[in-house]
């Protein structure tokens, strides 16, 4: 979230889109509820399925699966057509006036620079233009070539006629949401959208929200009280573990990490360290040596200096991708020996079960860390027709080592809104468990002491990382903690000569470190949450600090960064300094430094007359309407799911290159088990019950006893025409897989018109499975395709084809 | 103090602070005229402690009341939501509300155990075991299959053949302690479920 839950009771519109957060985030919707009924907030909810997030909505409009960028497509060209935007904020804070390389362009579905053998774009001339090593611009948003001129060209095409015939959601519901959308235009009202794995579980996730991204930048409600980009995420620390980069690209902090074209420390830090592209910017991303040498001193000490280049030969150089869709494709072709799964049940909870389950098969050794025991660490086990699988023919060596859950721990979760708080433990684990540091701490110890003892393949950085626990078995999480904010390694001293911190002492923030190994700190966003006050993550003051009561509790635990609560807050006020809304202040320029109810997002004395702008995280200073660092296009652009119930594109008839996502990655046997509208003629997605938490739940009687089969839901009239009744046994099958379920038959879901048919929805819940206290059940991925969103490569959950018939 | 009659959220207030060492009998209250402790409260004896609800990423703030069993492991007894967190305010949802059950639940792991290639059952293993035998296999992986050098002479240091999925459901510390050995151990097939 770019907000945080309590924020959103400050919009005057809410926006849900791609979630439903009414059963998948019920104590955080109460902050909608709350909008709605002290501010007259309006909630919009735009869903395949009337939800239980609809029905408390003020409008309602329907959307088939895989369809929402023809949708907020055709939102901004209404805004621009009809000039509904934020002139003042669209000038300044966005790139609209940036110039592109003339060369750049669109065709048939595509972008300049296509490479269909391939998949991927060469984004040579995804360009801006350059003079004096800066952007250039034309403040009159006049030029052709401009961002605002491109963007006009490129969305004009999505006019009320072809989104609705599109999306399916009919013409007149289309424009009475562009036009409550439209109202938040003006500068002191704000929309807030929340969106969860709805928009980010499709081939074009990360466009999905790219689209929304622009309407908020069009709108001027980005940085704003109750406004934002908010991704509803999913478990309590799902936020904290993206933060801590538990995966492959990124090293903690987002620091990318490096891959073979890093040959050298130089070349690496070079490439990590951008400049500004435009005149006097922050271009904060230039502090990457500070926040990169600082890591490699808490991960090696001394063995990181200087003169061994902070030890940049340590670590690891990617050759490839290995997120988890390649990682697993990697298994599936035998090219992995090893692999620990911990509390992560991934024969459940990736794409296309049969080709995971092969996958595991194919292991020598599988460890799986859980507190319960999942379907993942049973994978070789015979369930009969829930896990169909022969024992005796997988050899797999798997361990399964019992691990503690949250009440048994000390530390801390952040949450979507990144608020850090400490949780303390309040019972002893079952059995023999042991928490997860101290497995893993029992794992290196054990694996370091062997290299030791016996030497081997590159002991160095095992040998040399910095292990000064007290507990070496079983690390503290407040020392953790502490490792993880920073402290300094020798005095650091103002420009007079006075002593900030002394060495040895806990950082008061990132602000505080240095490039030349006087500081370490191993997550520099997280710098501070253990200064010289202590644990702020502790902090249990719930008092709202702001002026305006708009719910900034800065006492309560501790947000990264520097604990801000709102990000790009420094656009919540005018260029001079001004709030766009006095009443909901969150930023305001005080005459000689920025002040209000946040800490600013800018440097605290950047005079407005300065022009330093509020995406600091940017090279260009402003929100990006036209992003090149997107792998699909700088624009977003609709293109269907990978299984889509239509013939073609309707956007790009007659390109069969342009159905699909054209960047999407598919591997060998994947693309050749895509299901065909004839065989599997109804669009299915996956969802999320209240009752229910991913996989987890089902092992908890409670939740059980109130939820407890499987089941799918389909329309009344897909219903008839298939003979099925409420309660019926039905088998819903992909060309991948079936599964077996009880058919609910509502009117939540109703038929829709789309590119001149019919196309009728499946529902089916994700939770269930042969491990747990419910009903036994084949994994709903048994059903879905193996392909990813081409940036974030999270896998196409939410859009494929099924067949069903009664069983 | 145990003629102190308290509102509710006062009482919290005053057992406030870090871990909830303060049980209700230590407050002298167990048996005070406030009509909500009249009769025998089930919390009595408790430890209560403050702690995050580790479904969603509302992360709703709860309290946990905890006691020690016959075997004299603690074990939380009751579980409500945190009045204070200034996000979820006390509330808990179907979701959360049941989080005393998972915790509780019988398919909750109790001790290592081993499957070995072939066969069709668990078998129990001391952590020694355990932790012995997976570092074994991993260390000859790791040498067996460590790029040190790519084809064009760069320097790499790489461990391909092996990976990891880290939980969301990790505390921070326990998240970066993996991410911190896995790197020292020149894993690059590591990934999240934040992923997906």
């Amino acid at each position: 979230m770019t907000n945080h839950w309590v924020d959103i009771k400050n919009a005057d519109l809410v926006l849900i889109m791609g979630g439903n957060a009414a059963e998948a985030h019920p104590c955080g919707f109460k902050w909608v509820i709350k909008a709605k009924a002290e501010r007259g907030a309006k909630l919009v909810v735009v869903d395949p399925r009337f939800t239980r997030s609809a029905a408390v909505a003020d409008y309602y409009a329907p959307i088939r699966v895989g369809a929402d960028i023809a949708f907020l497509g055709g939102v901004i060209n209404y805004l621009l057509t009809n000039d509904k935007i934020h002139h003042e904020y669209v000038k300044h804070y966005t790139n609209s006036a940036f110039l592109i390389n003339p060369d750049y362009g669109f065709k048939d579905g595509l972008f300049t620079g296509y490479d269909e053998a391939k998949r991927s774009y060469a984004k040579g001339t995804w360009t801006y233009q350059m003079e004096d090593g800066f952007a250039k611009v034309d403040p009159t948003l006049q030029d052709p070539n401009c961002v605002f001129q491109l963007m006009k060209k490129h969305f004009a095409r999505y006019t009320p006629e072809l989104v609705s015939s599109v999306t399916g959601t009919p013409q007149d519901q289309f424009l009475k949401v562009c036009e409550m959308i439209a109202a938040t235009s003006v500068a002191n009202k704000t929309m807030t959208i929340l969106y969860a794995l709805g928009w980010t579980q499709h081939s074009v996730g990360s466009e999905n929200i790219r689209t929304m991204a622009i309407i908020q930048l069009l709108l001027g409600n980005m940085g704003m009280a109750g406004g934002g980009v908010n991704a509803l995420r999913g478990h309590a620390n799902v936020q904290g573990i993206t933060d801590q980069c538990l995966y492959s690209e990124v090293l903690p902090g987002y620091l990318s990490s490096p891959a073979e074209a890093d040959a050298t420390y130089e070349q690496y830090r070079n490439a990590r360290t951008p400049k500004a592209l435009r005149p006097g910017q922050m271009n904060f991303p230039q502090n990457f040596p500070k926040w990169f040498n600082s890591l490699m001193k808490a991960w090696y000490g001394d063995h990181a200096t200087t003169e061994t280049n902070f030890a940049y030969d340590y670590l690891p150089k990617r050759d490839a991708p290995y997120d988890i869709m390649q990682i697993f494709e990697n298994m599936h072709q035998g090219k992995m020996n090893g692999f620990i799964s911990s509390g992560f049940n991934p024969l459940a909870a990736i794409s296309n079960k049969h080709k995971i389950s092969a996958a595991l098969s194919k292991l020598k050794y599988l460890v799986v860390i859980d507190p319960l025991s999942t379907e993942t660490s049973e994978f070789w086990k015979n369930y009969g027709e829930f896990n169909n699988v022969d024992a005796s023919k997988i050899q797999t060596e798997v361990f399964r080592l019992p691990a503690t859950c949250f009440a048994e721990q000390d530390g801390t979760f952040t949450n979507s809104g990144r608020v850090i708080q400490w949780h303390w433990k309040g019972a002893d684990g079952p059995g023999e468990s042991k928490s997860d540091q101290e497995i893993m701490a029992g794992l290196f110890t054990r694996l370091r002491d062997m290299y030791k003892k016996e030497g081997g393949a590159y002991a160095e950085p095992i040998l040399n990382l910095t292990w000064n626990y007290t507990n070496p078995s079983n690390p503290d999480a407040a020392e953790i903690n502490r490792e993880i904010s920073g402290k300094a390694l020798v005095d650091l001293k103002d420009a007079a000569g006075k002593v900030l911190v002394a060495a040895g002492e806990q950082l008061a923030g990132f602000a505080q470190l240095v490039d030349n190994g006087g500081t370490a700190c191993g997550n520099w966003i997280y710098s501070g949450m253990w200064s010289k006050a202590g644990n702020l993550t502790a902090r249990r003051d719930p008092t709202d600090t702001s002026e305006h009561k708009i719910g900034q509790s800065l006492n309560w635990g501790f947000a990264w960064p520097a604990n801000r609560r709102i990000l790009y807050n420094r656009a919540s006020a005018d260029i001079n300094g001004k709030p766009w809304d006095e009443s909901r202040t969150v930023l305001k320029w005080l005459g000689d430094r920025w002040g209000g109810s946040d800490i600013p997002d800018m440097r605290p004395n950047a005079k407005p007359e300065e022009n330093v702008m509020p995406f600091i995280m940017t090279q260009e200073g402003v929100g990006r309407i036209f992003a090149p660092q997107m792998a699909e296009g700088p624009f977003p652009e609709h293109y269907e799911p990978f299984e889509t119930p239509l013939a073609r594109n309707p956007m790009h008839p007659n390109n069969p290159k342009a159905t699909s996502n054209p960047a999407s990655r598919v591997y060998k046997g994947d693309m050749e088990v895509f299901g065909n509208r004839k065989d599997y003629p109804f669009a299915a997605t996956t969802y999320r019950l209240v009752e229910h938490f991913h996989y987890w739940s089902k092992h908890s009687d409670l939740n059980a006893i109130v939820q407890p089969e499987m089941f799918v839901e389909i329309s009344r009239e897909l219903a008839k025409m298939r003979g099925i009744s409420s309660g019926d046994r039905v088998k819903v099958s992909s060309i991948r897989g079936h599964v077996h379920a009880k058919a609910m038959v509502t009117m939540r879901l109703k038929g829709m018109k789309v590119d001149g048919q019919t196309i009728y929805h499946v529902g089916i819940p994700i939770h269930f499975g042969f491990k747990g206290l419910t009903k036994p059940a084949q994994l709903a991925n048994s059903l879905t395709p193996y392909v990813a969103d081409a940036n974030s490569q999270t896998p196409e959950f939410k859009a494929f084809l099924v067949n069903i018939e009664k069983a | 103090m145990s003629q102190v009659k308290l509102t509710r959220r006062q009482f919290f207030q005053v057992t406030g602070a870090g871990l909830g060492a303060s049980s209700m009998t230590v407050m002298g209250l167990a048996h005070a005229a406030d009509p909500v402790f009249a009769k025998p409260n089930k919390l009595e004896k408790t430890t209560e402690t403050r702690s995050t609800c580790p479904y969603c990423s509302v992360s709703c703030g709860v309290l946990m009341y905890s006691r020690k069993d016959a075997s004299g492991k603690l074990k939380v007894m009751h579980v409500e939501g945190d009045p204070d967190n200034p996000v979820n305010k006390g509330t808990l949802c179907p979701k959360g509300a049941g989080i005393l059950d998972m915790i509780e639940s019988p398919n909750r792991l109790q001790f290592p155990e081993v499957r070995e290639p072939g066969t069709n059952e668990w078998k129990r293993i001391s952590w020694d075991e355990a932790l012995t035998r997976i570092t074994k296999r991993m260390k000859a992986d790791r040498d067996q299959n460590f790029v040190a050098k790519n084809a064009a002479g760069v320097t790499v240091n790489r461990w391909n053949t092996f990976g990891m999925l880290v939980s969301s459901a990790s505390n921070n510390e326990a998240g970066y302690l993996s991410a911190k050995v896995l790197r020292s151990m020149g894993v690059v097939a590591l990934d999240t479920q934040a992923r997906i």
